[in-house]
């Protein structure tokens, strides 16, 4: 069987909708808008005494975790299982991949179980589209698959649910000045949130990391790059920070946690001097003291928990989106 | 067996030869250009009319798989494969398994391959044994069973002790050194170009000064050493400056690019396709424009296929996971074609990077048609497409780039020391 490439953007069908979610890169603003608006009354759900919603009955969705993750996979789970959809989870990394079986070959065996949603995380950048590939090669493009962080590359639904939450608290992305703060270069988080701003309008979006945790030709991505955290933190309305991986103090990237914090951070004095209504956001989970001081974290500023309501919902649009009777 | 090959657009780079002249072929070798000699008669006529005759094509990397890797590819299939695409000669680099380290093994290889209507094979021999950076393998040994320089293929030698005692020892018997250069820490778990679709894809990045900071070292080393060096598959602007630079200051060094990085940029990986999963990588834009210059001027010695046929279940993964190389044997006369086409270069100097340039890489006196030469020859239409196909790869390798598309630039005829090994549809062997 070959290996098919793609010239156009594999995640859209031939009429132009979108048949899975892989990355927000190339994506139109009219669908990232209509994600986010989709979600808006998926938020009111929750709220309910029956959270449940009949829009997936019938329906199986498989979570694919070919690398641990038990909060992302359990949002999405809470958000199938509020679509009525049947959720089987799999955590493959102690499965089959142990056995050999190759990534394809566990996709077709799941596929053979009537799937209609695969939800995939994977450790190497690309799995997922591999994944729909390989599907569509095989006439079976009607399920669909959703990446739920692939390597370095993108998390989708974590991006999408930033800017639900930047559109919830600051209503219009087009005046905005709003820096992605951390380990650039191992994040997918911000892949996915750099697409989105640009997608959505935001005229400055700034990256701030030391030179080692940012990738080469990291400009090309449309960003503005500071390493100094108080000139990057400037007059910004949104500050997005990131996780820093314990093992990403293993190698010679950098030198301690102690002196990451101190340069890069999140302190009340380096947030002081942000705008003073910006708002302080984190994908979780924290590392409290490495990249994010507890009083900015619990303070008024940080929309960190209303970011896990709103992820839900999001999750739930898309797979609503995709997948939906 | 006397061959005629009649009204044909004779190209002999060497000879500056570019004229419609007839070839005449006797007991393997060429014994008439435009005129037959004395009482020739033909047992076979061979009509060339709107073709190209020039030289059999020469590759100076090309990976026949054995032994060790039967499951990607045979000896045989790739024999198939490099006659179905005019090459007459190759050398195969050590990376097999195990790899070429004994002169039993590359007795054997040998052996095997010396079939009428196979290709002349040029085993590399490995510099250290089992490539592993360590201790020298038994060169003298290893020359002696036919293999034609030392390398590492893919591997790099860490220590550069080792290093400077393997071009040293090389240079005592001045045994030609080929060495890919990169560095083996800067591009550490790298997969892609570090550049700006690295940056987009999340994938790891191999930067350019990998490549250049090796090449400092190997051509110091070189000075030092006295050895002769030739860079295997340069990739970046950059470091083909520094060869220059290293040439101009009076070291004899030569150097080759693939087909790969002289078409491919970073781009091309596009959506994660594995077969652009290359080593080295493809680079940015700017530097495959520099290669493209560089081997019109001559400063680039040699274009190569950098043959490496991978099964499909070596593919079908992430593009982190996916097995590097791209099969090439029968796209370098297409690549070649395209590439002279684009540059608008006359055939003759595209076809001296393929014919006579390794041929004095080698330090063989081949890759000519001057009377006498050994037959090897390559008769092809350059109007006539070439499908890049499943169905129309010999290689048992159908992994590359390239894949689905068609290029103007078609095999009719490889002869092989005066014998047909390839008439345009099948291997004659």
């Amino acid at each position: 069987m070959s290996v098919t490439t793609h010239g156009g953007n594999p995640q859209l069908n031939r009429h132009g909708e979108l048949n899975h979610l892989i990355t927000i890169e190339g994506l139109p603003r009219d669908v990232l808008t209509r994600i986010l608006d989709t979600a808006a009354p998926f938020t009111e759900v929750a709220e309910r005494e029956v959270k449940k919603l009949p829009l997936l009955r019938g329906k199986s969705v498989f979570n694919l975790f070919f690398e641990n993750s038990t909060r992302t996979r359990t949002t999405f789970e809470i958000a199938a299982k509020r679509l009525s959809a049947d959720v089987i989870n799999l955590n493959i990394s102690t499965s089959s991949a142990n056995k050999g079986e190759t990534l394809l070959d566990t996709v077709d065996n799941l596929a053979a179980m009537q799937a209609d949603m695969f939800v995939v995380r994977h450790a190497s950048s690309g799995a997922p589209y591999l994944i729909a590939q390989h599907l569509a090669a095989t006439g079976r493009d009607h399920i669909h698959v959703v990446n739920a962080g692939d390597g370095r590359h993108a998390h989708p639904t974590q991006g999408l649910l930033d800017m639900y939450t930047i559109r919830h608290f600051k209503k219009d992305f087009t005046r905005l000045t709003v820096a992605v703060v951390g380990d650039i270069l191992h994040s997918r988080v911000a892949r996915s949130q750099i697409h989105a701003l640009k997608t959505l309008g935001v005229p400055e979006v700034r990256v701030i990391a030391p030179k080692t945790l940012l990738p080469a030709a990291v400009d090309r991505l449309g960003v503005r790059v500071f390493n100094d955290m108080q000139e990057g933190l400037r007059g910004v309305d949104v500050v997005m920070m990131l996780r820093l991986q314990n093992e990403r103090m293993q190698g010679a990237l950098l030198p301690s946690t102690q002196e990451f914090f101190k340069s890069w951070g999140l302190t009340p004095e380096k947030l002081a001097l942000a705008k003073p209504d910006a708002i302080v956001m984190h994908p979780g989970p924290m590392n409290r003291g490495v990249e994010i001081d507890s009083a900015v974290a619990d303070g008024r500023q940080a929309v960190i928990l209303p970011q896990v309501t709103f992820g839900i919902a999001v999750r739930m649009a898309v797979m609503a989106m995709l997948g939906g009777n | 067996m006397k061959i005629h090959i009649k009204n044909g657009r004779l190209i002999d780079p060497a000879s500056a030869t570019d004229r419609a002249l007839d070839l005449f072929i006797g007991a393997g070798r060429v014994v008439g250009i435009g005129t037959p000699p004395a009482g020739f008669e033909a047992n076979s006529v061979l009509d060339a009319s709107g073709c190209v005759v020039c030289p059999g094509l020469i590759d100076l990397s090309a990976r026949l798989r054995e032994p060790g890797f039967e499951y990607k590819a045979t000896l045989e299939s790739e024999m198939a494969a490099a006659v179905a695409g005019g090459v007459t000669r190759l050398v195969c680099p050590p990376d097999t398994d195990p790899p070429l380290d004994e002169p039993g093994l590359v007795e054997m290889l040998t052996h095997r391959a010396r079939h009428p209507g196979f290709a002349h094979v040029h085993p590399m021999g490995a510099l250290t044994i089992g490539l592993a950076g360590e201790r020298l393998t038994e060169m003298a040994e290893l020359a002696e069973a036919g293999c034609i320089s030392f390398g590492q293929a893919n591997r790099t030698i860490v220590d550069t002790q080792v290093l400077m005692r393997a071009m040293q020892y090389a240079a005592t018997f001045d045994f030609p050194v080929w060495l890919q250069p990169q560095d083996p820490f800067l591009g550490k778990r790298g997969v892609a170009h570090d550049g700006e679709v690295a940056a987009r894809l999340g994938l790891p990045g191999i930067p350019v000064v990998a490549e250049t900071i090796a090449i400092a070292a190997l051509v110091n080393l070189a000075r030092a050493t006295g050895a002769r060096l030739h860079l295997r598959r340069l990739s970046s602007a950059e470091g083909l400056a520094m060869v220059v630079a290293a040439r101009e200051s009076g070291l004899p060094i030569s150097c080759d690019v693939t087909i790969n990085n002289l078409h491919l940029s970073e781009h091309d990986i596009a959506w994660f396709d594995p077969h652009t999963r290359l080593d080295p990588p493809l680079r940015a834009a700017a530097d495959r424009e520099a290669l493209r210059a560089g081997l019109a001027s001559g400063a680039v010695d040699v274009l190569c296929s950098d043959h490496t046929p991978v099964d499909d279940d070596g593919k079908q993964m992430p593009f982190e996971e996916a097995e590097v190389g791209a099969t090439g044997l029968e796209l370098l006369l297409p690549m070649t074609l395209k590439w002279a086409a684009e540059m608008k270069l006359p055939l003759a100097t595209a076809l001296a990077r393929i014919t006579a340039d390794p041929a004095r890489v080698l330090g063989i006196d081949s890759g000519c048609l001057k009377l006498g030469a050994a037959a090897d020859i390559c008769v092809f239409d350059p109007a006539a497409e070439y499908v890049v196909s499943r169905e129309n790869l010999k290689s048992q390798g159908k992994n590359t780039p390239f894949l689905g598309k068609a290029f103007p630039g078609r095999v009719r005829y490889t002869l092989i020391d005066g014998r047909l090994a390839w008439d345009g549809t099948g291997t004659l062997s």
